[in-house]
């Protein structure tokens, strides 16, 4: 079911939460709403479930308005932040809560809900917990069952609100491709809320990029992450680090140091020149010695070899803090100590210059 | 005792304080509760078995005790019903005016039960408007059950939304959420997943409300004009008792509302360790995920 969002917005007292939103998304895409917290996110995907009423705008599930429709009717499954399992219920009667709560007409017997809710438990491969109580459950089966309670409604799309929130690194790795697989297989429209944006980007069809109640982007990991449309993205979506300069004739300047621009995205201030220029860590390179105007000097400060790249923090001539990322060859061909003067050098392309 | 240990951790108490506080304890516990408790059963079966089933088989004691087990039956369910809705709408809601309520429940509490009493008499006795528009349509209240009801009900209102408000807002609606985006009706909310959540909050709140109801006095005293075997309850019934110089009869019913007093705090012990809600916690180490 495609899900259209039309002028939606949303206040909270004097806070708006929701500012105008528009977005479509198609049958059986994965999305995500990657922000901040509160960036309006969370109360997006309320909306979309309908526990939440928007002040203006409408939400359209395949092309019919759902504002009239209750939340029961809605067909959509949520799940939420931290689950919501219902505490007082074991695994399987969570999971078969759906069922038992429809109209007597359409209630399964239970046989048949002993077969669908088996099934779904073995879909997301707890079967064996089925007599737990959810305080006897670890983050990730509570999570992986609240996704089983879920689908026990057949809902016609999916929305999650940080899936992966409160899990630990390694759970929420296992459990991210798990959900990448499962929605492969079933193919439902999902829309899940994130404020990290690996888990976007890794996950994601499409990713929205939201801040402060509206969309600052929205585009595929490739797009968003290789050509952000504002400082603003490109600053959400990974480290990166912060020089002021100016342009002057398809030339950045940061200090003495020009730099050649190929990016259609430089724009400085008309009058001024100024402009700010986000570089990511491991688009610097760390030479030893100076190539000109190509490089500026600096001093390292701190070597973090941990992890498959070598992340140094270097002061620049200026006083600004550097971080720069370089691979463990090119570590160890350096012989970087704390203290040692180098030269830095933007590898010029993929700079993003941003006016002020 | 396990009082001493060769080495005491850095946050206790030399052993003689320990020692001493311990013994100021069971001291009082023993001078005001035990002793007492004794006493009530001592002096109800000072005169002999005989003695004490008659007393409690008098006619005027069961009309008591049956106006009492009336009473309670009625204020319990009443104040159970505001309880829940009272502490749903606190929980849940945000409106003008939830302060407000939140201090009102209170008043019962903090007004003397005597003053409670009086305010029903000033309103519906006989002196009152609307006192006197009762009586001309032939409807007692004041000095009749009706009135004891109304006190009782004053009385306890508190209890059981006292005990449910902080329970329902630590439990929280995202479960509640869960069943309406589930598909739950209103109801099947209510009675799958709203209630169970405090049912033991709820079973403590109306264990307190019933023993309240049972040995409320001072209100009840002032509105039920203590007529024998009418308006008597059980509390009113043993002053009389006592004030006529029975004190064997007087301490048997009083036996009668110290066993229910027992029985209540035993439900209340059992009720108690389960009241606290079970949380969910947000990660557990122990069982890791398969893949």
């Amino acid at each position: 079911m495609s899900i259209e969002l039309r002028n939606i917005s949303k206040k909270f007292g004097d806070f708006v939460a929701v500012d105008n939103i528009n977005l479509h998304i198609e049958t059986g895409e994965l999305v995500a709403l990657l922000g901040l917290s509160g960036s309006g996110k969370t109360t997006l995907l309320r909306i979309i479930a309908g526990l939440e009423t928007p002040d203006t705008g409408e939400v359209l599930f395949h092309g019919e308005d759902a504002s009239a429709v209750s939340v029961r009717k809605r067909k959509v499954g949520f799940v939420f932040q931290h689950y919501a399992l219902f505490r007082h219920m074991t695994v399987f009667e969570n999971v078969a809560f759906g069922m038992r709560v429809l109209p007597r007409r359409e209630r399964p017997n239970e046989a048949e809900v002993q077969r669908r809710v088996h099934d779904l438990l073995k879909l997301v491969q707890l079967d064996f917990l089925a007599d737990r109580y959810p305080s006897q459950l670890s983050g990730g089966q509570r999570q992986r069952v609240a996704l089983a309670r879920t689908l026990a409604v057949e809902p016609k799309v999916l929305l999650l609100d940080e899936p992966f929130g409160a899990l630990d690194a390694k759970v929420r790795q296992e459990l991210r491709r798990w959900l990448r697989r499962l929605h492969d297989e079933i193919k439902i429209t999902s829309v899940f809320v994130t404020h990290d944006q690996e888990e976007a980007l890794e996950l994601a069809n499409r990713i929205v990029v939201m801040n402060q109640g509206h969309i600052e982007q929205i585009g595929t990991a490739e797009e968003v992450y290789h050509h952000p449309s504002n400082a603003f993205v490109y600053n959400f979506l990974g480290n990166v680090n912060l020089f002021h300069g100016r342009i002057e004739n398809g030339r950045v300047f940061i200090g003495d140091t020009a730099v050649e621009l190929e990016n259609t995205h430089a724009h400085a201030h008309p009058e001024t020149g100024k402009a700010v220029l986000y570089v990511r860590p491991h688009l610097l390179e760390i030479v030893l010695r100076p190539n000109g105007k190509q490089t500026f000097p600096a001093t390292v400060k701190s070597i973090n070899p941990a992890g498959p790249q070598v992340k140094v923090e270097l002061v620049a001539e200026w006083g600004d803090m550097v971080q720069v990322e370089i691979s463990h060859e090119r570590y160890e061909t350096l012989h970087l100590q704390t203290g040692a003067n180098v030269f830095l050098k933007p590898k010029e392309q993929k700079l993003f210059v941003y006016q002020i | 005792m396990a009082i001493e240990s060769p080495k005491r951790p850095g946050t206790a108490d030399p052993p003689a304080v320990r020692i001493a506080l311990i013994t100021i304890a069971l001291v009082f516990v023993a001078l005001f509760i035990f002793i007492p408790v004794i006493a009530v059963f001592t002096e109800a079966l000072q005169k002999g078995l005989g003695a004490y089933f008659a007393a409690i088989t008098d006619p005027e004691a069961r009309a008591a005790i049956r106006l009492t087990l009336m009473t309670a039956a009625i204020a319990v369910p009443l104040n159970v019903t505001f309880g829940i809705a009272a502490s749903w709408a606190i929980a849940r809601f945000d409106f003008p005016g939830k302060q407000m309520i939140l201090t009102l429940i209170d008043i019962p509490f903090s007004v003397s039960p005597v003053i409670a009493g009086m305010l029903f008499v000033l309103l519906l006795g006989v002196r009152a408007p609307l006192g006197g528009w009762l009586a001309d349509h032939n409807i007692r209240i004041i000095f009749a059950e009706p009135g004891i009801v109304l006190a009782t009900i004053f009385v306890t209102f508190p209890l059981a939304a006292r005990e449910l408000i902080p329970i329902m807002q630590a439990v929280g609606s995202e479960e509640e959420e869960a069943a309406i985006v589930l598909g739950a009706g209103g109801w099947q909310m209510f009675f799958r997943v709203t209630i169970p959540n405090v049912k033991w909050g709820l079973l403590y709140g109306m264990v307190l409300c019933n023993a309240r109801a049972m040995g409320e006095f001072g209100a009840v005293s002032v509105v039920s004009g203590h007529i024998r075997g009418h308006t008597n309850t059980m509390p009113l019934y043993i002053e009389i008792l006592y004030n006529d110089y029975q004190f064997a009869a007087a301490f048997a019913v009083s036996s009668l509302l110290t066993l229910l007093a027992i029985a209540t705090l035993v439900a209340k012990y059992y009720l108690e360790r389960r009241v606290i809600p079970v949380k969910q916690e947000p990660d557990d180490l122990a069982v890791k995920v398969a893949a």
